[in-house]
């Protein structure tokens, strides 16, 4: 099992050196001088190319990437052109709020995937099977930006049972786990879980109809196991390929969230990048989107990792 | 699969009493496209999606001709009318601009922007994946691993970063939205194409003297081209929410021009005045995105892909 850790762990590297790369290149991608959204119109060539030093874009590509790369692995993402604070701290701070909502967000979409998908597995081609069927079509085909209007305009505008915005009453950016807070994430989450929900709800119900057509259910229910015996079985040999699911939402849920957390206000990273993009402000995009990227190869390698462990069909290769 | 070639052959005798095989012989007859169509056309739910999508397409195309009122001109006097009102029956915006007349011409933006990049990446994607999966070897390790590069952000996120690094605009969302698609269409091309290199009439083709690129035009892309197509259509809808969401952001249109989610963002202020006026641009992104959803299911079942 080490062994296969280490093997993957090879194979993730240059696909992070990539990733950082891609990074690297956004800042140069960008039309015009990435400072000039700091500088005043009227500097004087003599500031601008003290500031250029002072940033390090008056060397060449390959050595800027160097230094920023070593700069990186020794947790330094640089200095925010618009707040001057380190973007570590600010990516960290947001990266947290981020967390927090999406896996409320997968838990909530993975109970319900779950469910629907095994009601859906068990009972092919019922009513039951269609509601979940028109459930997971509508997660992946509504733009989650207006599901989330719609519930604000619902349970705040109108009912006026939740807050529409924000994470906490003290209008702080740091969520906690009391009551108050917890109104707070309630309308996001929701809005949120429906993507994952229906993609496990999906994943599912293929999944537990094709376990259950398989022969081995047969020889269960053959030799006089109970039917809720023969549902463990099959508990067990979905499980793998769920959790699997839950995990790369989870990933993609987290590097998603933008549209979501600028229509909830929620202080998290896609409201740091909304803001990093509005005031042009580079470094804080690059670090924010390197940091999203490296969080997202980190999950899919434990996920790939938790998965093999799970399931023994799987070859170490 | 036979089928044909038996019927064909027991027509070319001349024997007659091969009657019986004639309505299975008439089927196949259709060709391959000829069978999708006819069971997409027996598909209801994929029916009803095909039949949206083309009153959609009909009422982008003729929008400037068909608005009832100028979805330009406001009237401070009457901002965000109800809907059912009497002059406008959808309401009017914030700017008191006409909605129904907004959300006709808004189609034709979010149409085009949610439609083309899946077009360039289905062109571009299959091109990459066909060379990697045919040609094998280091072209496919250097293509195939710069390609999970890509596949290292979420697609949401890159769309943002890049349309963020490259300014707003028409023009840049619909490259960072090709960005975002090429990967992914040129990921199943490849294992398409993979698994179709080693078949019979590949060799075939290659001892009769056809050169490579003769056997990946025809051979190949004959071959691989359905199932690419039919993961493109399922982008679509993605793509659709996602360049909405760009423009939502303010990363793609520009105001004045409609398009259904720059709509949703300027509305967002609304909500509490006109609620159901407010959310009616994001109905409209849901409608279309979940009719091409509905219809790339229905293709895939009468193509009988299996994913």
């Amino acid at each position: 099992m080490l062994l296969y850790i280490l093997k993957r762990l090879v194979t993730v590297t240059p696909v992070a050196f990539g990733v950082s790369i891609v990074c690297f290149l956004l800042v140069h991608l960008a039309p015009g001088d990435p400072l000039s959204a700091v500088l005043p119109a009227d500097a004087t060539q003599q500031t601008i190319d003290e500031m250029r030093a002072a940033y390090g874009f008056d060397k060449p590509l390959p050595i800027q990437y160097a230094i920023w790369l070593w700069h990186v692995l020794h947790g330094d993402l640089g200095v925010s052109i618009a707040t001057g604070r380190p973007v570590a701290q600010e990516v960290g701070r947001a990266v947290i709020n981020s967390l927090i909502l999406a896996s409320v967000a997968t838990l909530i979409g993975f109970t319900f995937g779950v469910f629907f998908g095994f009601v859906a597995g068990y009972r092919r081609n019922s009513i039951l099977d269609r509601v979940a069927s028109a459930l997971s079509v509508f997660g992946v085909s509504v733009p989650h930006y207006w599901l989330g209007m719609v519930l604000v305009i619902v349970f705040s505008a109108t009912l006026g049972w939740l807050p529409p915005t924000g994470a906490g009453p003290d209008g702080s950016g740091n969520w906690r786990p009391d009551f108050d807070h917890l109104r707070y994430i309630i309308l996001p989450a929701v809005t949120m879980a429906v993507i994952p929900m229906g993609i496990i709800a999906r994943t599912v119900r293929a999944l537990v109809a094709d376990i259950l057509s398989q022969d081995f259910v047969e020889a269960l229910r053959a030799k006089g196991l109970s039917e809720f015996g023969v549902f463990k079985h099959v508990v067990r040999n979905a499980a793998p390929t769920a959790l699997a699911i839950m995990g790369l939402q989870l990933g993609y849920l987290l590097g998603g969230s933008i549209l979501i957390e600028t229509v909830f206000a929620w202080p998290g990273t896609g409201f740091l990048l909304n803001a990093a993009i509005f005031q042009r402000d580079l470094p804080l995009l690059q670090g924010s989107i390197l940091v999203l990227a490296m969080f997202f190869v980190a999950l899919n390698l434990i996920v790939d990792v938790m998965q093999t462990a799970l399931d023994p069909r799987i070859e170490r290769a | 699969m036979t089928a044909p070639l038996t019927a064909g052959s027991v027509a070319l005798d001349g024997n007659i009493t091969a009657a019986p095989d004639a309505p299975e012989a008439f089927i196949a007859s259709r060709g391959f496209w000829g069978h999708v169509g006819h069971r997409l056309v027996r598909d209801p739910v994929a029916m009803a999606a095909g039949i949206l999508i083309v009153i959609v397409i009909a009422i982008a195309i003729l929008s400037p001709w068909i608005t009832p009122m100028d979805p330009y001109k406001g009237s401070m006097l009457r901002r965000l009318k109800p809907v059912g009102d009497a002059t406008y029956w959808l309401g009017s915006d914030e700017l008191g601009r006409d909605m129904i007349s907004r959300l006709m011409l808004g189609s034709r933006l979010s149409l085009f922007m949610g439609v083309t990049p899946v077009l360039i990446a289905f062109v571009i994607g299959s091109g990459i994946g066909i060379l990697a999966g045919y040609v094998g070897g280091w072209t496919n390790t250097i293509l195939m691993r710069t390609i999970d590069v890509f596949f290292a952000f979420p697609s949401v996120l890159l769309a943002i970063a890049l349309s963020g690094a490259l300014g707003a605009g028409i023009f840049n969302s619909i490259v960072s939205l090709t960005c975002v698609f090429v990967p992914q269409i040129a990921r199943v091309a490849e294992s398409v194409t993979t698994g179709i290199r080693r078949r019979d009439y590949i060799d075939a083709a290659k001892l009769s003297g056809a050169s490579a690129f003769t056997i990946m035009r025809v051979q190949v892309l004959g071959n691989v081209i359905g199932p690419i197509f039919v993961y493109s259509t399922s982008l679509i809808s993605v793509s659709m929410i996602l360049a909405s969401g760009l423009s939502f952001l303010g990363l793609g249109v520009r105001p004045p021009e409609p398009e259904w989610g720059l709509m949703l963002n300027t509305l967002r202020t609304a909500i509490y005045v006109n609620p159901v006026v407010a959310a009616l641009p994001g109905l409209a992104i849901f409608i279309v995105s979940i009719s091409f959803n509905l219809f790339s299911d229905g293709l895939r079942s009468a193509m009988e892909i299996r994913q």
